[in-house]
């Protein structure tokens, strides 16, 4: 390669690559090639999802994208002395990208853009097919556009896997002067951060998707409900958003149909329970989020009383894909009646966390140990929790459950949000199970009381449980209250905090009591 | 976000500007006669609507630092709320502050993924560095501590957000390099 030619290189500006340093990554190879006197253009893209091998440099070489990670700040100099310009030997040299094995045995569908491109780059997204699909429901019909979505199978991804299409129809073939999209993006649960990713890696996909759902509903105004917690998210958003409008995409006429869709973003204010999707409506009016009851759905009350479609960020940005290639080849992937892919997140104690996204019906051990690689610290894994804050703590005996919403269900756990949080042998249950209520009391937003009262009254009772004052009679109580919480809530949290109680005490019932055996060991 | 609203705010209730001596003196000597003129600004470039509550609220903690209790029923004027209907919402999310926050801001997760990992473990060495108990501020006003649940950076824990910047696979030796580097 002569000087003269420009190199691109690729540096990651997701939050998890800039939490380990791709800032100074990116500046220290500006100044390296400068100091040289190489031409290179640094492109800023999302993540790959190997987050374990970030900051990960890739290199545009004439034999493809050749990747180099986990780059620090101070192997710059030696990788310009290596030749990485031109994909040279180094001993952080991955080879190409797409070759890395937990890349490779992915099906990139959501994702598929994801640590390709620019982020906000309008011409890298329509170079790799974007838009194609909204344009194509532009000339789609309603009802051919909601066919689509019922045929592939999709369902909601933000956990309760509710079919994506019945809520579309519903909302399209309600009669109302306004409706709503509003795009749950309030990922609280602990161990997932698949929407935080796609929103800061491929912002474009969320807008296309939800683009597509309003021409589908006949909603003229779109809101996308974004925790702040994720300020990097936030800002790539709104951007992406402004220049979404500029480019014809947003706005007054969408894509040339003549049909207005404005979307706007707002922020939340740190409240866990603004990821239930009535709490979430009650926040986006500027009110406490307070759970409302249902009936009446949102889909056709929702937003200020009127038809709402409420999906979570992976449920619209699987829908490009689903127009352009049909639903019947979404639902060609997949188990049983859980269609499509997954973006898996691995989290946790684990040597190899990321995003994965794959097929429905990959197991819990393929993914936490083949694809994994175990627990970062080398001792054995214990426990994975699957499915956020409100999933079950899961031993490995039950490692080949597949992912699989009815097969989780069937083990009283959930898929939930596709989160895996993985836990080694030094951790105590009970500390876990009394922390899951712990958080419930913190965050309940107190409507109900089986939530509001049972969730202190529990984190109690387990504290004597430890602690061994009378533990048979307060497991009892544990036990009695934990059916209470779940039958007797009015939404998932209250509904589900037992879920990691209970599975806790199912599967580690040495850890509850005085002087418990695995206790015992570990001090 | 601030930058912007100081440009579109009239001229009375800019922040101190150099220029402005005279506005400088009345936000010295009358502090919450300001913090009300600019709640007021700040409703009505959300065009005094209550839905935007949360938004006016976020914009006049970002202006200010913190919400100042005497903000409430201005802000209620403004929307045609009760302070009461005010007061609930101000109250019911985390992020709202009723007092200055330290000069710098310092959330370590807490939630599942980074506990797998021994966040727990970095508590009293996090206190100790930044100088200040959870949920606190440091008597010489540097840090506020703060728990948070869940950063989304669960495969590179434990995490914490320092001042907006995200910072992974964090160890006792490294809140030490980040506390050094907070003035």
């Amino acid at each position: 390669m002569t000087t003269s030619e420009t190199t691109i290189l690729y540096v990651p500006c997701d939050a998890a690559s800039l939490s380990v340093g791709a800032d100074a990554v990116a500046a220290a190879i500006a100044a390296e090639a400068e100091r040289r006197g190489e031409n290179i253009r640094l492109v800023r893209n999302g993540s790959r999802g190997l987050l374990w091998l970030e900051p990960l440099v890739e290199v545009a070489t004439d034999k493809g994208r050749i990747a180099y990670g986990p780059v620090a700040a101070e192997d710059v100099a030696s990788l310009f002395e290596a030749g990485f310009l031109d994909g040279g030997a180094h001993q952080l040299n991955l080879g190409p990208t797409e070759d890395i094995p937990a890349l490779k045995r992915q099906t990139r569908v959501t994702f598929a853009r994801c640590g390709v491109i620019d982020p906000l780059s309008l011409n890298d997204y329509e170079a790799e097919g974007g838009f194609a699909a909204l344009r194509k429901a532009v000339a789609m019909s309603s009802a051919d556009i909601v066919g689509q979505v019922l045929e592939s199978g999709l369902r909601g991804r933000g956990g309760a896997g509710f079919p994506a299409g019945i809520k579309w129809k519903t909302v399209s073939e309600a009669e109302a002067e306004q409706k709503y999209i509003c795009c749950n993006a309030d990922e609280g649960d602990s161990g997932t951060f698949a929407d935080r990713m796609l929103m800061e890696g491929d912002p474009y996909t969320l807008i296309e998707g939800m683009a597509i759902a309003a021409l589908a509903t006949g909603a003229t105004k779109g809101l996308i409900y974004l925790r702040s917690e994720y300020p990097h998210a936030i800002k790539t958003m709104k951007r992406a958003i402004d220049l979404a409008g500029e480019a014809g995409i947003l706005g007054p006429d969408v894509a040339d149909s003549g049909k207005t869709f404005i979307l706007e973003v707002r922020v939340g204010a740190g409240a866990y329970i603004c990821g239930e999707e009535t709490s979430m409506l009650e926040s986006l009016e500027g009110k406490r989020g307070m759970v409302r009851a249902k009936p009446p759905i949102p889909a056709l009350k929702g937003l200020f009383g009127q038809p709402t479609l409420v999906n979570n960020v992976l449920t619209f940005a699987a829908v490009p894909w689903i127009l352009a290639n049909g639903g019947a080849a979404y639902k060609a992937y997949g188990v049983g009646r859980s269609a499509g892919t997954q973006p898996f997140q691995l989290g946790g104690n684990v040597r190899q966390g990321g995003l994965f996204e794959l097929p429905f019906g990959v197991t819990l051990g393929e993914l936490v140990n083949d694809i994994g690689g175990g627990t970062r610290s080398g001792r054995p894994v214990r426990a994975v929790q699957v499915g956020g804050p409100l999933g079950a703590y899961l031993p490995p005996a039950k490692f080949d459950l597949p992912m699989d919403y009815e097969a989780f269900a069937a083990a009283d756990a959930m898929v939930g949000h596709g989160g895996i949080v993985v836990f080694d042998d030094t951790v105590d249950m009970a500390v876990q199970a009394r922390f899951a209520l712990e958080f419930c009391a913190i965050e309940s937003c107190g409507k109900c009381t089986p939530c509001r009262i049972g969730s202190t009254r529990g984190a109690e009772v387990v504290e004597r449980i430890r602690t061994g004052q009378e533990p048979e009679k307060n497991l009892r109580i544990l036990k009695d209250l934990c059916e209470i919480m779940k039958d007797g809530s009015l939404c998932a949290l209250g509904g589900l905090t037992p879920m990691p109680v209970s599975s806790a005490l199912a599967h580690f019932p040495e850890d509850f009591g005085p002087q418990a055996p695995a206790q015992a060991a570990r001090t | 976000m601030a930058e912007t609203r100081r440009r579109n705010w009239p001229r009375a209730v800019r922040a101190t500007q150099f220029w402005d001596l005279e506005a400088m003196a009345d936000s010295k000597t009358n502090g919450a006669g300001d913090a009300a003129a600019v709640a007021t600004s700040i409703c009505a470039e959300h065009g005094n609507r209550p839905e935007a509550l949360i938004e006016i609220l976020h914009a006049l903690q970002a202006e200010l630092g913190y919400v100042p209790a005497e903000c409430l029923g201005t802000i209620a004027n403004a929307v045609n709320l009760s302070r009461a209907e005010v007061h609930g919402v101000f109250t019911f999310y985390h992020d709202f502050r009723d007092a200055p926050a330290g000069r710098h801001v310092v959330k370590l997760c807490r939630a599942e993924a980074c506990q797998a990992v021994g966040c727990e473990a970095l508590v009293p060495h996090a206190e100790k560095v930044f100088g200040t108990s959870f949920g606190a501020t440091g008597a010489d006003g540097r840090v506020t501590l703060e728990a948070i649940y869940c950063l989304g950076n669960c495969a590179l824990g434990p995490a914490a957000l320092v001042d907006g910047e995200l910072h992974g696979m964090l160890n006792n030796n490294k809140l030490e390099t980040i506390s050094h580097k907070l003035d």
